[in-house]
């Protein structure tokens, strides 16, 4: 192995290990109770619209428990991700890596990936209560049941978007008001597309102001296909390819900016 | 090549409301500290210690200056797994057990994962918390999470160690065990880099002290030689209830503790006194030079400029 290649293995292991050591924080601190809280709403949920039985339990089960995973996920994301790396300095537990061969942007990515792993088992349990509360209600799963992975999958791609911008103000701001600024943009963000209109019928500089301000925030009124799904409509290829591109690169500008923050800062 | 070489490092932080007000932490510092060597960095809280620190280990930017660590750059990568550092009070991650932690900074550290295993048992065993190894830090006293603080810093055998305030909150015994490690890591030819502003500590186990005040280097000096300057006095412990009164006229400072009595006095009176004792018939005890202590030469340069100069320092 050439010392290119060490180099870059001793970068992959060292973000896998504190990445690995963020999960582990997250799952002893009880972060993973809250499917608690989710199954007894989605369980609550599935029997009450079971014994209605009006022919709206597929809709019913799919727009809550869709909705119910989404809001949980992001309120993780937020509530940890703005403590990723501010509680890191507060209690001083960053002085004993960062003296260690770990390059400041590495600790980043592997905060970031520990919280998005979190979310992702977390979002995987939710999603399995979903489908077997889908299934208590329709007895039987559909061809257009498939499209409920897609939005699920859409939901984790908004974690990744809201996990990198609750890191990005995390690194300069208070967590206070990292959590202010990451849940304004997450409602902005979901209506990202009425903005976009707004700004296409609005002249001069109003116009202009809109339309830099609808690019600029995460467009997550895209992401948002719970609706679709729940009437059993198709999601496009495109649109997850789309949805994939933009989650991705979103996510990396939000975490550059973090780690260009982080790396001139002095842990006072 | 020098373990430690400072050349005018300096920070200044930027306070206030538009932070356009510079605050010193941190005056030009110059320091050379050579392999093997054992540094006591002395100074009343907030003199300046853990800035210095704070520098060297990268978590600070310098306003000027550089520094080197065995010969690199501080923000040379390679060199952060050659060196170990206790930080002032340490705080770990407390849902992890001291065998979890130590296991996750040495592969952090570069520790082959074959071996971790067995060096964090080693450590474990070396600072004594080999039964306490699957309990989770947060259940940890103060002393005991020192321990874990000394022992993720000399986990990955550096070549250089970093402690700051090391023996800060501890007690008696711990502190003794602190000043064995620390003994135990000269031994083995590391160089030791501590913090401290308990003098005892500092007379005991360093070669060189460097005293720091308000962001100021005051004074470097080598401990042996430090203690080895006689002050023109001898002090004299003999066998008495009551100090004899000719003593008065030598020049003496006398107590009297239970049936001896201790009496300081100029050194060209030694013959004197020790005549007087022979002629009273009072049995002499022992005789030794007055010699400086770590603490008047701390004393000496904290004081401001100019009473230094006065007291011809």
């Amino acid at each position: 192995m050439n010392s290119a290649e060490s180099q870059s293995g001793g970068i992959n292991s060292r973000i896998a290990l504190i990445a690995f050591n963020t999960f582990r924080e997250a799952v002893r601190d009880r972060v993973l109770y809250n499917l608690i809280a989710f199954a007894l709403l989605i369980s609550g949920a599935a029997i009450l619209v079971g014994e209605i039985s009006i022919d709206i339990e597929r809709l019913v089960v799919v727009n809550l428990g869709l909705t119910a995973v989404s809001l949980f996920g992001v309120v993780i994301a937020i509530f940890i991700g703005i403590g990723l790396v501010s509680k890191e300095i507060d209690k001083r537990t960053l002085y004993t890596v960062l003296s260690r061969p770990v390059r400041r942007w590495e600790f980043v990515v592997g905060k970031f990936f520990g919280l998005t792993g979190t979310l992702v088992v977390n979002t995987f349990f939710m999603a399995l209560g979903v489908i077997l509360a889908l299934l208590y209600v329709a007895h039987r799963f559909e061809k257009m049941d498939w499209w409920v992975l897609a939005a699920l999958y859409f939901i984790v791609l908004q974690f990744f978007i809201v996990c990198a911008l609750s890191l990005l103000f995390s690194s300069f701001s208070t967590p206070l008001m990292s959590a202010v600024f990451t849940f304004a943009l997450f409602v902005i963000g979901n209506l990202a597309e009425d903005l976009r209109g707004f700004a296409r019928v609005t002249p001069g500089l109003a116009g202009g102001i809109a339309t830099a301000l609808a690019y600029v925030v995460p467009n997550f009124s895209a992401f948002n296909v719970i609706s679709q799904v729940a009437h059993g409509d198709p999601v496009s290829g495109q649109l997850i390819l789309y949805n994939t591109a933009y989650a991705l690169l979103y996510s990396a500008m939000a975490i550059s900016g973090a780690v260009l923050i982080f790396q001139r800062r002095n842990l006072k | 090549m020098a373990a430690i070489e400072i050349l005018d490092l300096e920070k200044n932080y930027l306070v206030g409301f538009w932070r356009k007000r510079a605050k010193v932490a941190l005056r030009p510092l110059r320091l050379t500290i050579e392999p093997g060597e054992v540094f006591g960095f002395l100074g009343p809280n907030g003199a300046g210690k853990t800035t210095t620190l704070k520098l060297l280990m990268g978590l600070v930017f310098p306003t000027a200056g550089s520094a080197k660590l065995l010969g690199m750059e501080i923000d040379d990568p390679r060199v952060k797994s050659q060196i170990g550092f206790l930080p002032e009070q340490p705080y770990f991650y407390d849902h992890l057990s001291p065998r979890e932690l130590l296991n996750y900074y040495g592969r952090l550290s570069g520790v082959p994962a074959k071996v971790c295993s067995s060096r964090v048992e080693q450590m474990l065993a070396r600072v004594g918390l080999s039964d306490s190894a699957g309990v989770q830090l947060r259940k940890f006293s103060k002393g005991m999470l020192q321990r874990v603080g000394l022992a993720q810093a000399i986990l990955h055998d550096p070549k250089l160690v970093f402690l700051d305030e090391p023996m800060s909150g501890l007690d008696p015994m711990g502190r003794r065990e602190v000043r064995d490690l620390i003994q135990q890591l000269r031994s083995e030819g590391k160089t030791v880099f501590f913090s401290t502003h308990i003098l005892s500590d500092a007379e005991a186990l360093c070669d060189r002290v460097g005293i720091i005040h308000q962001g100021e280097l005051r004074g470097v000096g080598a401990v042996a030689e430090l203690l080895s300057q006689t002050k023109g006095k001898v002090e004299l412990i003999f066998v008495a209830t009551a100090v004899p009164p000719a003593f008065s006229h030598l020049g003496a400072e006398a107590r009297v503790s239970g049936d001896m009595v201790n009496a300081v006095l100029p050194q060209e009176h030694q013959d004197a006194a020790l005549d007087l004792l022979r002629r009273e018939r009072l049995k002499l005890v022992s005789l030794t030079p007055v010699r400086s202590s770590l603490e008047e030469y701390y004393i000496q340069k904290l004081r401001p400029a100019e009473n230094r100069k006065g007291a011809g320092a």
